[in-house]
């Protein structure tokens, strides 16, 4: 025990944080993603985990890297796809994958159409991605429970036995709605195991969406006047309980219909000059001329009715 | 007797942990990494059977490794296995770096073998020991 007091190294938790470029990355994650509670604190867990596997790794204590499989599930225009892209960057400033590479895949990316085909197009799929991430878009579409010849499960089988066998060299993200996903990690039993985080993305508030629709519009040099800000905050609140609602998606169709109503009012009053600021906003006209309120109307004249 | 040809031959076998850096290097320059293997070692024997296609597209050593290790089950003790990295930039277009990864337990060596021609002229040539079997059954 005297030992230990004797040669007890200084550990410096705050420096170790400076040095490590951590808080930068949390930063930028929370200036540039709206929303998205659950993902961000993820997130930061596995930024302390990996400061504190740091320090433990400094005085001498060693651990086995955790397992950072995960499955993004939720409604559709939610940001799944978005953030598995940005999470293979940010897994490697945080040091836990070799580089940052992203190999997105689908289906028809993993399974043949004839016997044998399957497995050398899965191993490869496999190999390209080792050292960074492998993002399975829908991946619930492997699994066809219907067709028993269906070679998806085959390609289930290998990817299952890569992710355990290869955890320090491959982060596979599975990605798609919720209730599919389920159904989908039954097909086999030890599925749901090996994928260490579950996140669900939950659907966006109105001042999220709101939030979004400014973020986007200023990525593309446009901006809202005040009048406008407010009709598009009515829009989304009546959009949003009309059915096949796409979240973020959503927004950016309304984004670009109202560009296109912005083109048709500065094309059509022409003859006076137009300034760069002309260019750059929308007026309110162009949110309010959306079906969206009409049908609202007749929804409340008809509740009347 | 250990043949001496390509990089790093006059060295004891490099360990998987230096393959790996090897590989990273030829991978962070953009080089097709490559696994071939033989059972002929006569010096001018210079294209060995290759281990699948070339590998342009893997960024990670692991993967490179894992090939290498699939073609080390088949063939390890039987075969030489070497792994060459291809440079495709105009110009190049040819090996940067070509190191043996395996040996065969026994290397039998060489042999001098003379020809006499037109009287007393003697034309020289080299023959491996290995060859006298047949293929397949050499190591």
């Amino acid at each position: 025990m005297a030992d230990d007091i004797a040669t007890a190294p200084v550990i410096d938790l705050d420096a170790a944080f400076q040095d490590s470029g951590v808080g930068p990355i949390l930063e930028q994650l929370e200036t540039e993603l709206v929303g998205l509670r659950p993902v961000k604190r993820r997130i930061r867990e596995i930024a302390a985990l990996l400061l504190i596997d740091k320090l433990r790794k400094d005085v001498g204590l060693t651990s086995q890297p955790p397992t950072l499989h995960m499955s993004f599930t939720g409604n559709p225009g939610t940001g799944k796809t978005t953030v598995a892209a940005r999470m293979a960057d940010i897994l490697h400033r945080l040091g836990y994958i070799r580089s940052n590479h992203l190999v997105s895949v689908t289906r028809d990316d993993l399974v043949g159409q004839y016997i044998g085909h399957t497995a050398p197009k899965t191993k490869e799929i496999l190999k390209k991605a080792m050292g960074g991430v492998l993002f399975i878009d829908e991946a619930y579409y492997l699994y066809r429970a219907e067709n028993e010849r269906d070679y998806g499960q085959e390609a289930i089988e290998i990817m299952l036995q890569v992710m355990e066998s290869r955890r320090n060299d491959l982060v596979v993200i599975m990605a798609g709605y919720a209730d599919r996903m389920n159904q989908f990690f039954t097909s086999n039993p030890g599925f749901r195991s090996r994928i260490a985080h579950h996140i669900d993305f939950p659907d966006y508030s109105a001042d999220e969406l709101l939030q979004i629709a400014e973020l986007m519009l200023k990525e593309q040099s446009y901006r809202f006047s005040p009048a406008a800000r407010d009709a598009f905050a009515k829009y989304m609140s009546a959009r949003m309980s009309l059915p096949h609602f796409s979240n973020a998606r959503s927004v950016r169709n309304a984004l670009d219909r109202a560009r296109l109503r912005q083109a048709v009012r500065l094309f059509e009053t022409r003859g006076h000059a137009i300034t760069k600021d002309d260019l750059m906003t929308l007026e309110a006209d162009e949110v309010l001329a959306s079906r969206v309120f009409a049908a609202a109307e007749e929804a409340a004249q008809g509740a009347d009715s | 007797m250990r043949i001496t040809q390509g990089t790093f031959s006059f060295l004891p076998d490099l360990t998987d942990a230096q393959i790996t850096s090897q590989v990273a290097y030829c991978q962070r320059n953009g080089w097709a990494v490559n696994i071939e293997f033989t059972d002929d070692p006569h010096p001018r024997n210079t294209y060995w059977d290759m281990w699948g296609q070339p590998m342009f597209d893997f960024k990670d050593p692991a993967a490179v490794l894992y090939e290498l290790n699939e073609c080390r089950k088949v063939y390890k003790g039987r075969a030489y296995i070497r792994l060459s990295a291809f440079d495709a930039t105009a110009s190049w277009e040819s090996l940067r770096l070509s190191f043996i990864t395996d040996r065969p337990e026994e290397e039998p060596g060489f042999t001098l073998e003379r020809q006499e021609v037109n009287g007393r002229s003697v034309h020289y040539t080299t023959r491996a020991y290995a060859t006298d079997k047949p293929a397949g059954s050499r190591y």
